[in-house]
């Protein structure tokens, strides 16, 4: 795809910068992103990639310096501008009305009328266009809220392009997709930019963006240390750049698992919605992952097994107690850890303390009578949160201060201090920096050298394969084959969408 | 790599911004202090009277009921819900207190009052917990419930203790330590042991976190149901002390007894600093809302200023907290 160099740049930065509470975020990036390119924008957690998107979208407002759109200045920051220009922001949170429809949420407020009434049949003609468009099958008439979160994007996206936009700012938006709806976007994402839609992606994932981008800018601590074309840069590279030194990013191998381990959970005919008969064993020491699409109920299968939702039948055992229709609290008791999907809804109370955060799983261990034991608290905490690495300036700062991975390594540690036999992790990595990731790695095969059984489900396939021992596939919510270490990536892919078509009976 | 960032350390890389963002870290958590501290100076400059004795004791008589409420409501809203039946709760224990009484004596009376006040708040909270409803409306309209039940028991009229018992039952309105009244003494002795139990105990933690985050929250073990119904709980034995504290100046009870009550608790509450969103807050907070909104009414009085303007700076002043706490956030975020 060639840059067409001879219009005014689609989007120009200049010096822009912003703080927050006194320290910057952005320090004086400078950027051009010419019409019709697909510009990816890649840094740790933190580096600013999301602020500079957030800038250019309008949704936040730099301290300093300029932004023109083709060409034209616009004043700094203001949502009227970037939307003017035809700038749509798709961010990590998602902006959509839960309780309104499809139809509704596509032509938000922008609703085809004559003398104030809908004509909900104009806007439905609009819709399939743009569902030809982009290849998407959605039902125009379901409620938001009910759609999976993939398919959520997509009305997303489309709202964009009902807009007329001309650039699409977006914040990682495949860390929700499975890998098939990965490689939906990521063409879709293609054939606009041919099409002459500008596309700005944020991405943690180095190899999707150097599939997708015409050029890739890395930001590192708010400043911009490299853009380029993507044809001339390796992932190695980029990362190179993203912590400003070479570092390994190759995964830690798991060590072998004693050959006399005893197993240490057992699940026996779970089932519960999404779920239809999961049967697992993991023995001590072990990391099974666990594979399949969304929806495949690999989520709910942990969360079965840890009681967060009630199975509706099935046993779970583990270091040979009995468990049936179990709460969290029966399952902790019996030596279990969640470290759930989601670190903001399911892990962390976000307003409260790291320090309250990381001793909450175990407050009732270091208690006099009713009171806790505060300079107890703090050595446990200071202590788990120096072996994990926990970077915080202050343990009684709220952890939403934190970034992403530190607060996932917080999320660890609170499990950790219980010492469990059996940890359960659900996307261990998710929205993480490239270092806290491999840190997160090296934790979870470090305990299980230490002799846990570890049940690990993760969208990333590679790092699922890198870190297991045994990978058990799920299609449908029941397990269709389990692999031994060393499978290659698209076999676990084949068996996850199955050999014959999708939603083929079986 | 382990790199442990001291304060000191984070300071001196960045020392203007840290100096900044500290300042507004103080100034979100004790800006009230510092309000609080402005009025009474002022009164206190403005007025001979503000600063008496007398005037002092009075105001702490007077703010012993509005504070028992708001520290309630603190419990309440730091654990995620809100108790809208507090006022209702308070007739119709300090009711119960009086029918006891009737029959009994005063102390028997007053347990009694307590022990209603703790039940009703069980009863408000396993309606809450176990219907799933949000609580704001849960409690209202349980609210009407009890608020029924208080008319119905006094057949709408205003009961006494006997009238040889009128005496002892007026007990709470008594001198006692430092020339203080019993009221005031009830009222510090279990704001203290609330606060405590909050700032200090496994059971407090389990409180901020089942606000903050009632997900996270149960899937670190804790039972969320029953964090929210010893909310409650609590809720309504302030409400009974409350209603004993009103029952006792007047010398009698009735079903009107407080109404509406419970907002002002709800609205000391957050004029302290207390998140309305849950998980945040503290029971000092609720204290010094109530005293804040009590001390406007005093300074009124004692300042000669027409009364009809009171209510109207009232709702000027929760509404400047509230704005205030909503911008020194953003602005530390």
């Amino acid at each position: 795809m060639t840059t067409r160099v001879s219009r005014a740049p689609a989007i120009s930065v200049r010096g822009i910068g912003k703080s927050y509470s006194g320290v910057p975020v952005l320090r004086d990036v400078d950027l051009d992103i010419a019409p019709g390119e697909v510009h990816g924008l890649v840094g740790e957690n933190g580096a600013g990639k999301s602020t500079l998107l957030k800038i250019v979208g309008g949704a936040i407002r730099a301290d300093q310096g300029t932004i023109s759109f083709d060409g034209e200045q616009v004043s700094i920051g203001r949502p009227r501008d970037a939307i003017a220009h035809g700038v749509s922001l798709i961010s990590q949170e998602g902006a959509l009305v839960p309780a309104l429809s499809v139809l509704d949420n596509v032509f938000l407020a922008r609703w085809s009328h004559r003398a104030s009434l809908i004509r909900g049949r104009a806007d439905r003609r609009r819709l399939d266009e743009l569902k030809e468009l982009t290849g998407f099958a959605v039902d125009p008439d379901e409620r938001v809220d009910r759609l999976p979160i993939g398919a959520q994007q997509q009305v997303e996206i489309l709202r964009s392009l009902a807009r007329g936009a001309r650039v699409l700012a977006m914040d990682e938006p495949t860390a929700v997709l499975s890998e098939h709806e990965k490689e939906n976007l990521l063409g879709l994402i293609r054939r606009l930019a041919a099409a002459g839609t500008t596309v700005i992606l944020v991405s943690h994932f180095l190899d999707e963006v150097l599939a997708v981008a015409d050029r890739i800018t890395v930001l590192r601590d708010g400043a911009l240390v490299r853009t380029g074309p993507a044809a001339e840069t390796s992932p190695r590279e980029l990362v190179a750049h993203m912590v400003g030194r070479e570092i390994d990013v190759l995964y830690p191998d798991p060590s072998p698992v004693p050959a006399e381990a005893p197993v240490v959970l057992r699940a026996r005919g779970l089932r519960r919605g999404l779920v239809r008969g999961v049967d697992l064993e993991v023995r001590a020491g072990e990391i099974l992952g666990i594979a399949g699409l969304v929806g495949s109920g690999r989520t709910e299968t942990l969360r079965l097994l840890f009681g967060a939702d009630r199975a509706a039948e099935g046993v779970v055992e583990v270091d040979g107690v009995t468990l049936h229709r179990h709460t969290p609290r029966q399952a902790m008791a019996a030596g279990m850890a969640l470290v759930p999907e989601s670190r903001k809804e399911q892990g962390l109370v976000m307003v409260r303390s790291v320090a309250e955060n990381v001793a909450l799983s175990s407050l009732p261990e270091r208690r006099v009578g009713p009171f806790v034991n505060r300079p107890g608290e703090r050595a446990a905490v200071g202590g788990i949160a120096t072996s994990v690495d926990i970077r915080a300036a202050n343990p009684a700062a709220a952890i939403e201060t934190l970034s992403g991975g530190n607060q996932q390594k917080a999320l660890f540690a609170k499990w950790l201090l219980r010492s469990p036999r059996v940890l359960l992790v659900d996307e261990p990595t998710r929205g993480v920096d490239v270092a806290a990731k491999t840190q997160i790695h090296h934790l979870i095969t470090g305990l299980a050298a230490d002799g846990m059984a570890v049940v690990c489900v993760s969208s990333e396939i590679e790092e699922l394969l890198a870190l297991s021992h045994r990978v058990l596939v799920l299609r449908h919510g029941e397990p269709v084959g389990e692999y031994p270490r060393g499978t290659t990536p698209e076999v676990v892919i084949a068996a996850a969408f199955g050999d014959d078509d999708e939603g083929a009976s079986s | 790599m382990t790199v442990d960032v001291t304060p000191q350390a984070a300071a001196a890389s960045a020392p203007a911004s840290a100096n900044v963002s500290r300042l507004a870290f103080r100034l979100r958590d004790y800006g009230i202090l510092a309000a609080f501290a402005v009025i009474v100076i002022a009164l206190s400059v403005s007025t001979d009277t503000f600063l008496t004795r007398g005037n002092l004791v009075n105001l702490l008589d007077q703010t012993a009921v509005l504070g028992l409420l708001a520290v309630g409501a603190t419990v309440c809203i730091v654990s995620g819900v809100f108790d809208l039946t507090a006022s209702a709760t308070l007739a119709l224990s300090a009711i119960i207190g009086v029918k006891i009484v009737q029959v009994t004596n005063v102390y028997v009376g007053f347990a009694g009052a307590v022990a209603a006040g703790a039940a009703l708040g069980f009863v408000t909270g396993m309606v809450v917990t176990r219907s799933g409803v949000n609580s704001f409306v849960g409690t209202l309209a349980t609210s009407l419930v009890y608020r029924g039940l208080a008319v119905m028991v006094t057949g709408a009229a205003i009961i006494y203790p006997p009238a040889g018992l009128a005496e002892d039952f007026g007990m709470l309105t008594w001198p006692s330590l430092f020339g203080l009244t019993s009221a005031t003494i009830v009222f510090v002795v279990v704001v203290a042991v609330i606060g405590v139990l909050v700032a200090r105990t496994t059971f407090g933690r389990r409180l901020y976190a089942v606000g903050g985050n009632a997900e996270a929250a149960r899937l670190s073990g804790i039972r969320v149901g029953s964090i929210h119904v010893s909310a409650f709980v609590i809720s309504g034995i302030c409400s009974a002390l409350a209603g004993l504290i009103l029952a006792s100046r007047a010398g009698s009870a009735q079903s009107t007894m407080a109404t509406g009550m419970e907002l002002t608790a709800i609205a000391a509450a957050v004029v302290g600093g207390t998140s309305i969103l849950g998980g945040e807050g503290a029971v000092w907070r609720g204290i010094v809302g109530a005293l804040l909104l009590t001390l406007i009414g005093n300074g009124f009085n004692l300042l000669g200023w027409d009364t009809i303007y009171q209510q109207v700076l009232q709702g000027c002043l929760i509404l400047f907290a509230v704005t205030m706490d909503r911008w020194l956030r953003r602005r530390s975020r």
